[in-house]
């Protein structure tokens, strides 16, 4: 095992994912030269050359349709979206273009299309630059949504990613780059779609996303001295959703909360919400509860009251223990 | 200079888009169809002429009014017809319909029903033949009304930039939907718009099919050998609405009238009787071919099964 910063382990995933497949390329602004405004991508021009590794202008939509149309020709993009944000920009190659290429056009082609990006605040960048905006994606049939939250799920996820045949949306989050912790020297990989019970419990379920697996597992340390044995989910892959370790767990605790940085209201804590109410609803002791962030553009300077923290989780989960 | 069958065999292809367009409108009407309609009567000569310089693996992006490019790339009518008809032998199983038409063996990479939607989609496929290092060209249409889409000049600048094998062909048939183009731009002619990206840019007369031949060829070479993208426009004009059923309100009905004069198989027949290529008998040997090509067609189309609720959860992922 070595320690790697988070930021750094997708470094080594691209690395190792651009030596083992020739038609793996890297395309975005700033990620040749410069080696990624977040350093992702430093080293790999010099290794692999600048026909595989593309700095592009300020083009969104050029990016992410550059890589529809190369995939569509088997080669395999990973696009750098800048900030979670700036999907936007691009929503309709992401959304009309991407996701519904291989449906539409009667399955001829392939899409095994990887777009990186950022979400997340912490770093009082401002509204613009600090969105969790997963559900939207998540609720685009034909995409694949996945959120690692370790330097362990991040480079094992986004080597499953770039080998999937599939679009996949890969949403790292910056206040994690910095994050350390340990991996295996050699080869391996997470498979998308599969959650990770990051801290086993039996009297509550906290699903968990991204900065927010963090915090919660920061809880349930706090909790346990309580008393209370929480269970902490890394959902790990937005969609497909990994229903079945949630259900596993909810039906183990009766009780569940679901934590994400996002805005709570619309997030994708109401899909689990509803999903598990839907199919669980005798098995529940409490109402499902989210933790999420208030229904207000991110803030400048104002994140400590914006952010959801570990103490927001601890006061979910008393509440839902209340019932 | 073109030899005889060259020049026959490009005049087959205009009619055979004039009579496929003419039937579908046709049935159409008669309810078979589902869905929208949007046909490229009067526009002929632009993917006839263009298609006549590429090879079948050349790749094309089109737009919603993409029958006339797909059947001039040489996808197989039949198939055509089924998809059209949104039936399962269709060559998106029934599942794109008219608007969303893609033949991956012909390079028709699947045509496009977001104005601009496209354009960027259409850099990649050059993209993959430059990383490939093979001279495979791409070849983008698209109208006069995208041009003023961010994703056009997002995708010029990035071609001209990388020398993407391409040529950015615009087919102006003067009308934006229902808006005119004096009343979506400034510009007289939208070539001039390659000159912000450092690129050539050239208008032809898009009526004129062995104008647009001479021009797409120069453009494609160009590209083949690695010296860029040529923005292309086609002037041409628009016979018929937006979609079938449109009935033009917004349209001077002597506009509507006057068009047709511009009739580039007319045209193009008249220059073949000129040159003794062409006969009037040899003009009605082709019709009744043709005629006898789609009724085929047709009968295979209406043959083919709709498709069934498997179809609707195909697909979604690979």
């Amino acid at each position: 095992m070595k320690e790697v910063r988070y930021i750094r382990s997708i470094t080594d995933a691209l690395r190792e994912e651009m030596a083992r497949d020739e038609s793996v390329f890297v395309i975005g602004e700033d990620v040749g030269q410069p080696g990624g405004s977040f350093s992702a991508t430093r080293g790999l021009l010099d290794e692999f050359g600048p026909k595989r590794v593309k700095d592009t202008p300020i083009s969104e939509s050029a990016i992410v349709g550059l890589a529809i149309g190369a995939a569509t020709q088997g080669l395999r993009p990973v696009a750098e979206i800048m900030f979670m944000d700036f999907l936007t920009v691009c929503m309709d190659q992401v959304v009309n273009q991407l996701a519904k290429a291989r449906y539409m056009f009667g399955g001829q082609h392939k899409l095994p299309v990887v777009i990186r990006t950022p979400c997340g605040g912490g770093l009082n960048a401002g509204p613009q630059h600090s969105q969790c905006l997963e559900a939207w994606f998540a609720h685009v049939p034909g995409l694949k949504v996945v959120m690692p939250a370790t330097p362990y799920d991040v480079k094992g996820l986004l080597k499953s990613a770039i080998r999937d045949d599939n679009p996949v949306l890969f949403v790292e989050n910056k206040a994690l780059y910095g994050l350390k912790g340990e991996i295996p020297e050699g080869e391996y990989l997470v498979p998308i779609g599969q959650a990770d019970v990051k801290r086993p419990g039996r009297d509550v379920t906290i699903v968990a996303t991204s900065r927010m697996v963090h915090h919660s597992l920061e809880a349930a340390q706090i909790l346990t001295k309580e008393g209370i044995e929480a269970e902490v989910i890394d959902l790990r892959t937005i969609t497909p959703l990994d229903k079945e370790t949630i259900f596993q767990s909810v039906e183990k605790t009766c009780r569940l909360l679901i934590a994400h940085e996002a805005v709570k209201a619309f997030g994708i804590g109401a899909e689990i919400s509803a999903m598990v109410a839907e199919e669980m609803i005798d098995c529940l002791d409490a109402p499902i509860l989210r933790v999420g962030a208030p229904f207000t553009p991110v803030p400048f300077n104002l994140e400590r009251f914006y952010l959801p923290q570990a103490e927001d989780v601890i006061k979910a989960a008393k509440k839902v223990l209340e019932y | 200079m073109l030899n005889k069958d060259q020049l026959l065999g490009m005049f087959y292809l205009m009619v055979k888009i004039r009579r496929v367009e003419e039937r579908i409108m046709d049935i159409f009407a008669q309810g078979k169809i589902p869905g929208f309609i949007h046909v490229s009567i009067g526009q002929e000569a632009v993917p006839v002429g263009v298609c006549s310089v590429l090879r079948k693996d050349d790749y094309i992006s089109n737009t919603h009014r993409g029958h006339g490019q797909a059947l001039a790339k040489g996808v197989d009518l039949k198939r055509f017809m089924a998809e059209i008809y949104g039936r399962v032998d269709g060559f998106c199983k029934g599942k794109a319909g008219s608007m969303h038409i893609a033949c991956k063996e012909m390079g028709v990479i699947g045509s496009n029903g977001v104005v601009g939607g496209g354009i960027p989609i259409s850099l990649g496929t050059a993209f993959a033949s430059m990383y490939r290092g093979n001279d495979r060209t791409t070849v983008c249409f698209f109208g006069d009304g995208a041009t003023n889409e961010g994703t056009f000049h997002e995708s010029l600048n990035l071609a001209a930039l990388w020398n993407l094998p391409m040529v950015f062909c615009c087919e102006n048939n003067r009308w934006a939907e229902f808006t005119p183009q004096k009343v979506h731009t400034k510009l007289e002619n939208l070539s001039v718009r390659a000159e912000a990206y450092g690129i050539p840019g050239v208008t032809v007369d898009g009526d004129e099919v062995l104008k647009v031949r001479e021009a797409a060829e120069k453009a494609v070479a160009r590209a083949r050998k690695g010296e860029g993208p040529t923005l292309l426009e086609c002037k041409t004009h628009r016979w018929f609405g937006h979609f079938a059923g449109d009935a033009q309100k917004y349209r001077a009905p002597e506009e509507i009238e006057e068009v047709r004069k511009f009739d580039p198989i007319l045209k193009f027949q008249n220059l073949l009787f000129e040159m003794q290529v062409l006969k009037p008998e040899g003009v009605e040997e082709i019709e009744a071919k043709i005629k006898s090509e789609i009724d085929e067609a047709l009968a295979f189309a209406e043959k083919s099964p709709v498709p069934g609720v498997e179809g609707l959860l195909e697909d979604v992922y690979a």
